[in-house]
Parts: structure tokens; C-alpha cells; sequence
């Protein structure tokens, strides 16, 4: 778009000179639900380091020592400290967001947001139940 | 209009107005109006006072006066909204700030140039078409109350734009498809007798169309009709994503997509 573009429309000429305003770039200060949003977005950050973690922890799976090394690190316990928070917001406010992707329609009424995005919750409560079980079983014997 | 001054109010409130008068050759400013504080009026009745008793040169859009035609839409204090549904007394007695609709351009005062948001209605093709061509003869294309209720939401729209004016995306990006005409094109893939997703589906679903859309979710938050366009996008890109896996594991199985109707 440029500033002095003179449009023909159906409604007639548009003015030549148009005010084009210029988007801040402190733009998602200007409402709490911006910051929130990008606090999202850059959650996703810690998800990530958290995830290069994970693979750096699969590739050490073959040698015991090494693995738990790196496991014990205070790098490593200072990583998954601040990357757990994040990660949580991260995914509570996906999970909240969930009844706007999946819609599923029974006749001509919408299953309620809250089934859905509880779903969600109660799926990740299993897993994460799921997965603390075999860690503290596979723990005694190992 | 009604007696004003019987109402022998004599509380005011200032409304500080954005100006740009292109012929003028000015850069835009603001000026302050004092206007009648009455609790039943709205912004629109405040800009309506300016014009009619003040400053007979300020420009700006309205019609209807209840929220149906959507041409009153306006920042106030920086949040879009419909000026006749923006009551005074929600701010009173704060100065209200009035600008034109966010990352339009401004063709003169409180007036944005809408001309890109019809072409891009225009682009997704905002339009019933027939899945099935019939004669008039055969009567009319039936439809049941639960494919109705697919689509209906997205039909509250007004055209209204203070979505677009809730979306850093779009102000970053004015190419963005942006959630209203997303909205409408959702709104007649979604309907049962509507044939047209194919034909909607290279700008819908183009990287200026649901792809560009980072969900910041407040077009549904500003909307005075309950649309929930970002609701209509994010639903779009399930579709597409289908769709894509669709035609990867089935090629030449492609089906259509409108997504289930
Ligand atoms: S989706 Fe809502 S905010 Fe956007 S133009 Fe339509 S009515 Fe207005
Ligand atoms: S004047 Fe019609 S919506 Fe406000």
C-alpha cells in the first residue's frame, strides 16, 4: 500500500493522500491480551531448549553414566526448573484453546467448550500419572 | 432531536478527536471537543453533537444507530468498537479518545479506507455456490436445522472490521485475508448447498489467507456479533490440514474442502 495511491472505486475516486499509520512496535504492550500472547509465543522457547534437552538425554541412552551425568548436572536441573513453568503456561493456555480447533457438533448443538478442552486435561493428567508410575517402578529395580 | 438543554444537564465530557484533513495539507492531530454528558448517549451521539453544534467539518461513517450496519466502527481509547453501542457513561468522566479504526489507511478524520477488505471479500468469494445447478422448477434447496447451525454464527457478521483492527498480524501484514472475509468463507463452506470450497481454497488457505494467522484470538474477542472468526480460521486450518493429508495418502482421492457439511 502506498501513501499516495488514488484507487478508481465504484463509489468514485478516492482522495489522493491517505494517512498511513504506522503499526508501533511496542504494540503488544498496548492490551494485557497482547502480552499474554506473547508470552505464549515465547514460551515455546523453553519447550524447545526443554525438547534439545530430551534429545541430548536419548542420545547418552546407551551409556548409563553419561546419562546420568548430564542428568545431574545443575545445568540440567537449573534447565528443567525454569523450563517446567513455561511449559506448564504453554500448555494450559493451548489446552484452553482447544474448543476453538475442535469442534464437534452433536445435531445442531456444539459439544461444550469445557468437555473439550477437560479432555485435553484429563489425557494429560493420565500420561503424566502414566509416566511418573513407570519412573518411580522402573526406579526400585534399576 | 431531543431538548438537550431542558435536560439542564450540566456535566460535560471531552472527547479528544483524531483530524486529518488530506486537502489541507496538515499532518493529522487531535482536537478536543466538550460535549453534554448524558448517560443514555453514546460515542456516536457525542460525534453527532460535535457536528451538529461545534464543528460542522468533522467527517466520519455511521448509519443504522443499533449495532446492524456495522459502518460506525471506531477506536475508542484504543479498542475497536461500534460507536453507537459505546455508551459515555462506560467512561465518563474520562476524556474519551477517538481515532479511526486501527492499520486502515485514514482518508480523512474518523474515515478508513475499506476498499482492500471488499476486494479481499471478493477474492474468497464470499458468495453462495450451488453445490447443483437445478431449475426453479425443482423448488428450493432444502436444508435441516443441524446444517444450519454449521454456518449460522458466521452469518452475524456485519462487515464490521474492528476484527481487523484487533490483529497485530493484519496490522503488520495488510495483504492478510484477515478474519472477517476468513470468517464469511467459512461461512459458506460450511453450508450444505454451497459447492464453492475448491474454488476458495488457493486464497483461503495461501500463506496470506488461515496460514498467516497466529491465533492471538482478539478479532473474537472485539467482535459486537459473537462471530468468533479466529474460531472460523483455526476450524479452517484443521480442514486444510485434512485435507492435505488426504490428498498425500489418496492422490487423486482429493475430496473437496468444505470439511463435513
Ligand atoms: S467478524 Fe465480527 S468484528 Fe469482524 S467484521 Fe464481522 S461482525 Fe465485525
Ligand atoms: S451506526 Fe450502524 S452499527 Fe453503528
Amino acid at each position: 500500500m502506498d501513501n499516495d495511491s488514488s484507487t478508481p472505486t465504484a463509489a468514485g475516486p478516492v482522495p489522493a493522500k491517505q494517512h498511513i499509520r504506522k503499526m508501533p512496535v511496542n504494540w503488544w504492550l498496548k492490551k494485557p491480551a497482547y502480552l499474554r500472547y506473547m508470552v505464549r509465543e515465547i514460551t515455546c522457547l523453553f519447550v524447545g531448549g526443554y525438547a534439545m534437552f530430551l534429545l541430548m538425554l536419548a542420545a547418552r541412552l546407551d551409556k548409563p553414566e553419561a546419562f546420568e551425568t548430564l542428568l545431574a548436572s545443575p545445568l540440567a536441573i537449573g534447565l528443567q526448573w525454569v523450563a517446567l513453568p513455561f511449559a506448564i503456561y504453554h500448555s494450559v493456555t493451548w489446552f484452553n484453546l482447544t474448543p476453538k480447533v475442535l469442534v464437534i457438533w452433536r445435531g445442531e448443538d456444539k459439544l461444550p467448550g469445557f468437555l473439550i478442552a477437560g479432555a485435553h486435561y484429563a489425557g494429560w493428567l493420565a500420561v503424566s500419572a502414566g509416566l511418573v508410575y513407570f519412573a518411580m517402578s522402573g526406579g526400585t529395580d534399576g | 432531536m431531543a431538548t438537550t438543554d431542558t435536560q439542564s444537564s450540566t456535566k460535560t465530557m471531552k472527547l479528544e478527536v483524531f483530524r486529518f484533513l488530506p486537502d489541507e495539507g496538515e499532518p493529522p492531530s487531535f482536537q478536543v471537543y466538550e460535549v453534554p454528558y448524558r448517560d443514555d448517549w453514546v460515542v456516536l451521539d457525542a460525534l453527532n453533537y460535535i457536528k451538529d453544534e461545534i464543528d460542522g467539518t468533522l467527517s466520519y461513517r455511521w448509519s443504522c444507530r443499533m449495532g446492524v450496519c456495522g459502518s460506525c466502527g471506531m477506536m475508542v481509547n484504543g479498542e475497536p468498537k461500534l460507536t453507537c453501542s459505546a455508551f459515555l457513561r462506560d467512561y465518563y468522566p474520562q476524556q474519551i479518545k477517538v481515532e479511526p479504526l486501527s492499520y486502515f489507511p485514514v482518508i480523512r478524520d474518523l474515515i478508513i479506507n475499506m476498499d482492500h477488505f471488499i476486494d479481499k471479500m471478493g477474492e474468497v468469494k464470499t458468495w453462495l455456490i450451488p453445490a447443483e445447478d437445478k431449475p426453479i422448477e425443482d423448488g428450493e434447496y432444502l436444508q435441516t436445522p443441524a446444517q444450519l447451525a454449521k454456518y449460522k454464527q458466521f452469518t452475524m457478521c456485519i462487515n464490521c472490521m474492528l476484527c481487523y483492527s484487533a490483529c497485530p498480524v493484519f496490522g503488520q501484514n495488510p495483504d492478510f485475508i484477515g478474519p472477517a472475509a476468513i470468517a464469511l468463507g467459512q461461512r459458506y463452506n460450511l453450508d450444505s448447498r454451497d459447492g464453492g470450497a475448491d474454488e476458495r481454497a488457493d486464497v483461503l488457505f495461501s500463506d496470506e489467507g488461515i496460514w498467516e494467522c497466529t491465533f492471538v484470538g482478539e478479532c473474537s474477542e472485539v467482535c459486537p456479533k459473537n462471530v468468533d472468526p479466529a474460531g472460523a480460521i483455526q476450524m479452517a486450518k484443521v480442514t486444510a490440514t485434512n485435507d492435505w493429508f488426504k490428498s498425500f495418502l489418496m492422490p487423486g482421492g482429493r475430496k473437496k474442502s468444505g470439511g463435513n457439511k
